[in-house]
This record gives structure tokens, sequence and C-alpha cells, in this order.
């Protein structure tokens, strides 16, 4: 059954129909021609679809485009204003943060709004002192990235590299953290 | 032969793509903008081996939107004798998964929906898909040579008298399971014909062998099909063969002309469709004198091919190249089993091959109470071990020796009793690396000048994620001896020269040698026929790959070293590995930024390979049953806490004019190993069966 819905996609209106099946990830790549988010398995299994869907990063295959209607998402394409690359980005050029390119975008997507939930003081698995510290309570407080390449790598494992570029996928992110 | 001088060349540019692909801007295969695109989706048997009876597509032809469905009753006639790519030629099915029809439709969504509703009757037939009973019951067969200077049986000496003689002997079985690719990019294909012209945009490491092989299934003329392939989002050699689902999508083009086909393998379909790396059953034998001198090497490999093709692991390569002996004997038998043909996987033949001989020269340093490095630089051989040539250059002692510095290697009597932290066993591990410098065939590139300076290289090669496209004009700006910003290269398109496959290390040193004698050639006509400036309207020249002349004189080998530090849990036996570290000989480097990406992608792979990943047959039903991303597991970034990759100084001017050996390969081969032999050290256990989950370390 076909549906008309809106979303806003990094920064621009759109309308289109959609399949009620269709995922927001094939929404993107098939109906509005956006393929920066990529899709490595189609099951929420590695990453490489991850969009800003309302502020919070996401996999895109695991949405439906219909349960969205009204959305707000960014990909990796509009992280930044036209033709300029947000630091992220810079910094994943800079530190040789991939090879194939293929992960990218959904790391990229989802470095940044981890840097968000960190800021936040959203707690992870490695997180073991309150973030602030002091009353023992999580999520108070910021969780320092910059110092913590174990935070980095624990948040950051929803998204797969198979040409395994953590190495540098975890300088790249700790730069940014730091500025 | 002498090699450029560099000057663009050891620079760690940032790669010239990177800004597209931070974005996603660079388009894959499936992205490609095209006009009405149709989607296909594939029907798989769901038996390992028998007959279909018969096939009802009445109500997926009949969902709207749908454009049509293939079967074996509808589908051209291919004019291969490949048995993995005759798909839809008869009733018969050769394994689980196998494609058994498809179905074109206006969208995915009713294109996946529709190939549901394709309802299929078998006969099945009782099917053999156990490689362990093959090999106890002798069904096995010698494979054909795999390459001509690296043999599948070798006799040097007299193994049996020497290992009977020796003073040290070891002997053991290493088992490695069955291992999948999975680029994260899935195998994609957009299809069109127009008129008798066929346009493919395949994710592919080798656009040449698209060309060819598809021109030759269909029955066309190499010249009616163009083949793109400007990104590759990953391939570690699942790519460089065609596989059925670019056929499958060749043939739904054909039944809607001018529509373009979009065909994505899933990621289920991936553990089937596009080659893996077969499960070998390994047998070292070792024998020393009291000082650790290898007397005598035997290596057997037992592994599966399919009883549609063949193709041979060829775990025992490397092992003539590593150690001096006198006496060596190595076998190789594969057994024809009812599964989807294995292929090439990044460093094939070395990377399981090699966690076999080194995970049994660690067993050979305990046993002879010798310091592990100390035993490899005992045993370094003079020339080939096999055949007497010289090597063009041997790098694996100075490996060993700079890695040991670096990694603050301890010196030991394989007998030191390991460290316990805060309630983890520490442990640390060596072992060596090696593949060898293939020559690929076939390249040809043409270089264009204009006389504003400006080059353009032109070549069917393809940047599949390994900096080729940076790398490569770093090479073309030092054999053209001009500045970079005046070089741009071209490829990924069939319209140029023909290069050969980006694969078994050897793209860039194929096509890099082939774009130094091009700009041999233009220098040598500007000089000769123009005086010495360039033409009005510019030059051109298109060279063939040139000949090696040292390539019979000369064994050529690139090493390495790898170190692992291991730590498991005193009580639940997690494994972690805090650090591995890798120095490599690898000729010149030509970008370091890129080479090093390579390397650690590598050793991250291998470490990978050490813990985590194994694709799980079902014998009952002849499929692998952790098909997915969730189950089969691949390092992740918590995976990986520390690798570094590091290189020496070398000059080779024996192997081309670039001084080039290659990196892709070597970053995974012995990186097992080496972790393995730490989780010894660190726990006494020995685990010769990959992946060493913590089941396999209860006994400590
Ligand atoms: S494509 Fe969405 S998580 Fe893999
Ligand atoms: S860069 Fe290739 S999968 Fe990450």
């Amino acid at each position: 059954m076909d549906t008309e819905i809106s979303l806003r996609v990094d920064g621009a209106e759109r309308r289109l129909t959609v399949d009620t099946r269709t995922t927001l990830l094939d929404a993107l790549r098939e109906r509005l021609g956006n393929t920066s988010p990529k899709k490595g398995c189609d099951h929420g299994q590695c990453g490489a679809c991850t969009v800003l869907l309302d502020g919070r990063r996401a996999n895109s295959c695991l949405a439906l485009a219909v349960a969205h209607d009204g959305a707000e998402i960014v990909t990796a394409a509009g992280l930044a204003a036209d033709g300029d690359l947000h630091p992220m980005q810079r910094s994943f050029i800079a530190h040789d943060a991939f090879q194939c390119g293929y992960c990218t975008p959904g790391q990229i997507v989802s470095a940044v709004a981890m840097l968000d939930e960190a800021a936040n003081g959203w707690p992870s698995a490695v997180t073991f002192e309150a973030p602030d510290g002091s009353d023992g309570a999580v999520g108070t407080g910021p969780v320092d990235l910059a110092t913590s390449p174990d935070e980095i790598r624990e948040r950051m494992s929803g998204n797969l590299c198979r040409c395994a570029a953590y190495a540098n996928i975890v300088p790249a992110i700790q730069e940014v953290a730091q500025s | 032969m002498s090699i450029i001088p560099a000057r663009a060349m050891g620079r760690p540019l940032d790669r010239f793509d990177g800004a597209d692909k931070v974005r996603g801007l660079a388009p894959y295969a499936y992205e490609h903008p095209v006009a009405r695109p149709a989607y296909l989706s594939a029907v798989r048997s769901t038996i390992a081996t028998g007959q279909i009876m018969g096939i009802d597509c009445s109500q997926a032809s009949a969902q709207p939107g749908v454009l049509g469905v293939l079967t074996h009753l509808n589908a051209p006639r291919l004019g291969t004798d490949d048995g993995e790519l005759r798909i839809l030629q008869s009733e018969e099915v050769a394994f689980r998964g196998q494609f058994v029809g498809a179905v074109i439709a206006e969208t995915s969504e009713i294109a996946r929906h529709a190939a549901g509703l394709v309802r299929v009757d078998y006969r099945p037939r009782p099917h053999d898909v156990d490689l362990e009973s093959s090999r106890e019951q002798g069904r096995l067969r010698v494979p054909q040579q795999i390459m001509p200077m690296f043999p599948v049986t070798v006799d040097k000496g007299d193994v049996e008298s020497a290992l009977a003689a020796a003073s040290v002997r070891v002997e053991h079985n290493y088992r490695t399971p069955w291992y999948n690719h999975n680029p994260i990019e899935p195998h994609t294909t957009i299809a069109c014909w127009n008129d008798d012209q066929l346009t493919l945009y395949v994710s592919t490491q080798y656009l040449m062998g698209v060309r060819s092989t598809v021109a030759a299934a269909f029955r066309l003329d190499p010249q009616q099909v163009r083949v793109y392939a400007p990104h590759v989002g990953g391939a570690f050699g699942s790519k460089v063969p065609v596989h059925s689902d670019l056929i499958l999508a060749v043939m739904a083009a054909q039944l809607v002309p001018g529509r373009s086909v979009r065909f994505a393998l899933t990621r289920h379909q991936m553990f089937t469709q596009t080659g893996y790396r077969s499960p070998t059953i390994q047998r070292v034998r070792l024998g020393a004198d009291a000082e650790g001198r290898l007397t005598a090497v035997d290596h057997e490999s037992f592994e599966q091919t399919s009883r549609l093709g063949e193709f041979a692991e060829h775990a025992t390569r490397a092992t003539p190249t590593m150690y001096a002996t006198p006496h060596l004997r190595i076998r190789q038998q594969v057994a024809a089993l009812d599964l989807p043909t294995p292929s090439i996987m990044r460093a094939p033949g070395e990377s399981v091959g090699m966690f076999a001989l080194e995970s049994a020269m660690d067993e050979l340093a305990v046993a002879c109470g010798l310091d592990p490095v100390e035993l490899r630089l005992r045993n370094e051989p003079v020339a080939h071990p096999l055949d007497g040539r010289p090597f063009s250059s041997r790098g694996l002692a100075a490996c060993l020796r700079e890695g040991a510095r670096r990694f603050g290697w301890q010196p030991r009597q394989a007998t030191t009793t390991p460290s316990r932290q805060d309630g983890w066993l520490v442990g640390t591990g060596v072992a060596a690396s090696t593949y060898p410098v293939l020559r690929l065939p076939g390249s040809k590139a043409t270089i264009r000048v204009t006389p504003d300076g400006r080059y353009t290289v032109l070549m069917a090669a393809v940047d599949i994620g390994t900096g080729t496209r940076t790398a490569l004009t770093q090479v073309a700006a030092d054999a053209l001896r001009v500045d970079l910003a005046q070089v741009e290269l071209r490829l990924g398109d069939t319209a140029y020269p023909p290069a050969a496959q980006e694969g078994g290390s050897a793209g860039i040193t194929s096509w890099g040698a082939t774009i130094c004698v091009g700009a041999d050639e233009l220098r040598r006509r500007i000089a000769a026929e123009h005086g010495g400036t360039i033409p009005a309207d510019g030059l051109e020249v298109t060279v063939d790959m040139p000949e090696n002349p040292h390539l019979e004189q000369y064994a050529m080998h690139a090493f390495g070293a790898q170190f692992a530090e291991v730590r498991v849990h005193g009580e639940t036996g997690e494994i972690r590995v805090p650090r591995q570290l890798g120095v490599f000989a690898v000729g010149r480097v030509v970008n370091p930024k890129t080479a090093r990406s390579q390397l650690i992608g590598g050793m991250t792979m291998g470490l990978s390979m050490a813990l985590h990943e194994a694709s799980l047959l079902d014998p009952r039903y002849g499929h692998v049953i952790n098909h997915d991303l969730a189950t089969y597991h691949v390092s992740s970034n918590a995976d990986v806490p520390a690798v570094q990759a590091h290189w020496i100084a070398e000059q080779d001017d024996q192997l081309n004019p670039v001084g080039i050996k290659g990196a892709g390969e070597i970053g995974i081969v012995g990186a097992a190993a080496a972790i393995a032999n730490a989780v010894h050290h660190a726990t006494g256990v020995r685990v010769r069966e990959l992946p060493i989950t913590l089941d396999k370390l209860l006994t400590v």
C-alpha cells in the first residue's frame, strides 16, 4: 500500500510516496536518491545506514518510513552546509579513518551524535564512574571522551568497519572531542 | 632494473576521494542515478542437492508492479561452462541457496515480496557437505596447479628419515573454519540493455574480468559490454571473480530492455553467493636439531571445493619460502562437496597456512626451550629453500628485530611463566608474515599530455578502498617526473585500456610498472619526435605492462613480523588483545598513510580471524546458519584497542620499476598465529583450531 509522507532531509522539505513496507533507508536511497546512508545488512547489525533521526542516531534500515512522517533527517551529506565539511569529516580524512568509505557516512553521523550523547551524560557500558564523579548517579554530567578512547570504542561499536580502520577512527573522533 | 626516484611517492597524502566518501557522495555501484530503475530479488534453493520438480510463478507474476519472473524455464542459455555461473540452466540444484529464480519489479519491496511467492517443488537427493568425513574416508584429490610457480606437491630430500632422526619433533593438526569476506558493501549491480549494448555498474575488483566473463556467458562481443566501477565498498577477494549474482542481473535486464535493473545481494545471500574461504585441516610436522635448526618440514592441507568447480585454498604455499630445511614435503588435497565453490579471500593460502606453520614454530620453540624470535632467526635461509634462487630482498630478520625492539619483546626461554595482573593472565606472542610479489598479466595504460603540461593516465583499474586513486597518481607523477597537480588518473571504466585485477596485492605493482613504461615512452617520443617540447595538439601513448627480466632469477616476497599481547581472564576465559604490533618489509611505501591503513586493516582482520570469525555449517541442510553480521562476528571497534603497523626501509630494484611489493594481504598473514601463540604464553593452552573462543580455554 502506498502512502504519502513528508520528511525534512538535510534541511530540505521532501514529499514522497512510500510503500508501507519501505524502510527509512530505502526511502532515502531509492525514493529520494540520497545515497549517503549505506545499506550494509538491512538488519540493524552494521551501522552503515546511520542517520540523525530527529536529532538522535538511528539505524534507518530498522525504521519504517511511514512511521516517521514529518521527521527531521540528517545524513552525512547534510552535516555541513553545501560544499563544506563538518569537523568530524575533516578529522576522518586527516586520520585516514576509512578505506573503502562504505561504512564511513554511518561512522561519521554516529560519531557526531555520540559526542552529544556523551556531553549529555549518557553512560555507556564502560562508564563505571558517575560521569560527574559526585553522587554516584549516572547520566548527571558530561562524559569526557577526549581522554577516554575506551568510551569512544564502546560507543562506536555499533558501526562495523570491515576495512578495519578502527585504529584511525578512534583518534579521529578523539581529536574532535578535544576541540 | 632501475627504480624511479621518489618525489610524490613517500608522502602521506590524504585520499583524493576522501571529501566525497566522508559525505557519502562517492557513488558505489547500486547508487548510480538511473532513470526508472527496476529492482531484482532472487529466489534460492531450499535444498542442498536434488531437482526442481515444479515451479509456480503465478502468484508472483500476478502482483501489481511485477515486471517479470525468471526461472530455468525462461532463462537464456548461457555460453559458459563455469558451474558456479551456470544458473537457471536446468532443474538441477547443486547447493543450498543456489539461485533458482528471480523477480523483477518496479520497487524493491514488490520484488522481494513477490520472490517469496514463487513456489518451488523439489525432489531432494542426499548430500555430502562434510570435509572431516571426506578426509577420513579418503574422498580427496590433488588439486590442479593453482599458480605454476607455487607447486601443490613438493618432495625435497627425505622427510620421514629426517623426522625419525630429529632431536626435537612437533607434529600437530591445525584447523581453520569457513570464512566469509563480508565487505560492508554487498555485491551489487546495475545492468541495462540498450539495443545491443550492455551497461554495467558493478562492485568489482576486476572490470576486465567482468567484461570478458559476461561477454562469454551471454555470447557477446566484449565491445558490447561497458563496465563502470568508480568506487567499491570493500571486497577482500570476493569481488575478483564474477559470481552468479551478476549473471542473474544481466539475465533480468534482458527481460526488461531499456530499464536499469538494480540488484544488491542481501547479507544472508552474501554467505552463499560470493565465494568464501574453505575450512582447512592442516597437519604440520617439524623436526629440528638440539639447537633448533630445522631438519624437516612437512605441511599437509585438506580443504573443500564444490562439485561445480575447483578452487583450492593454497594453504601450504608460503611454507617452502619461510625457513631453511634440507627436507621438505608439501601436500595439498581437496574434497568436492555439495556446497558453493570457495574462492579467493585476503591472502588466499597464506593467511590460514601461516596460522598452522607459525603456531607449529612456536610449539617448536617451546620444545627446544628457545625464544621464538631467536628460533626464527636461526632458521633464516640464505636463498630460497626450494630452488636455491636468491631473494630479491628478504626482510624477515630485520622485521623480527625491529618488531621485538618496538614491542618491548622480552626474550624468553619458552618455559617462562606468564604474568598475572588483576585476575588477567597476560602473555605475548610472535609470528612471521609473508606474501609473494605477484605479477598479474593483462595491463595497458594510456598517457596523454597536452601542451599546458597536463597529463592524463587512463586504465581500467579500480580502487576498492586500498587508496589506488591516490597512490597510483603519486607513482604516475614520479614516473612522469612532473608535479602531482599536473596528473589526473582515470580508472573504473572499461572504456580505458585493460588493467589486471586489484587482487593478490598485485594491483599497484602491475599498474605502476605499466605506467612507468608509458611515462618513459612518452618522454622518449617528445624528445625524439618533437625536439623536447610537447606538440601543440598534445601526444598520447599506450603501452603494455613490461616483462620483468629478473622474474626467473629471484624469489620475490614481502615479509613481516607480528607481535601481540593477550590477556585472558582467569575466571571467565575472556580474551582481549590489548596490543598488536607489526613490522613489514614491503619494498617502497608509496603513500605511508594509505599503506598503513592497509596494514592495520589486515592485522585487524587477522585479530578477527583469531578470535571471532567462523561460518558454521549445518550439515543437515548444507548451509551456513550464522549468515548475518550479528552472529558471524567480525571485529568491532571495542575489540581493537591498539594496532600499530611499521615498516623497514627496503629498496628492491628487481621487483618492478616502482620498487613496490604491495601491502594489501600481508597484514592478515601471521596475525592469528601471533595471537594464538600469545594465548599459549598467557595460559599454557595451545589452541590449534580457530577461532580461539573462551570454551577452548576452559582448562585454564
Ligand atoms: S544497513 Fe542498517 S544497520 Fe546495517
Ligand atoms: S571503510 Fe570500508 S568498511 Fe569501513
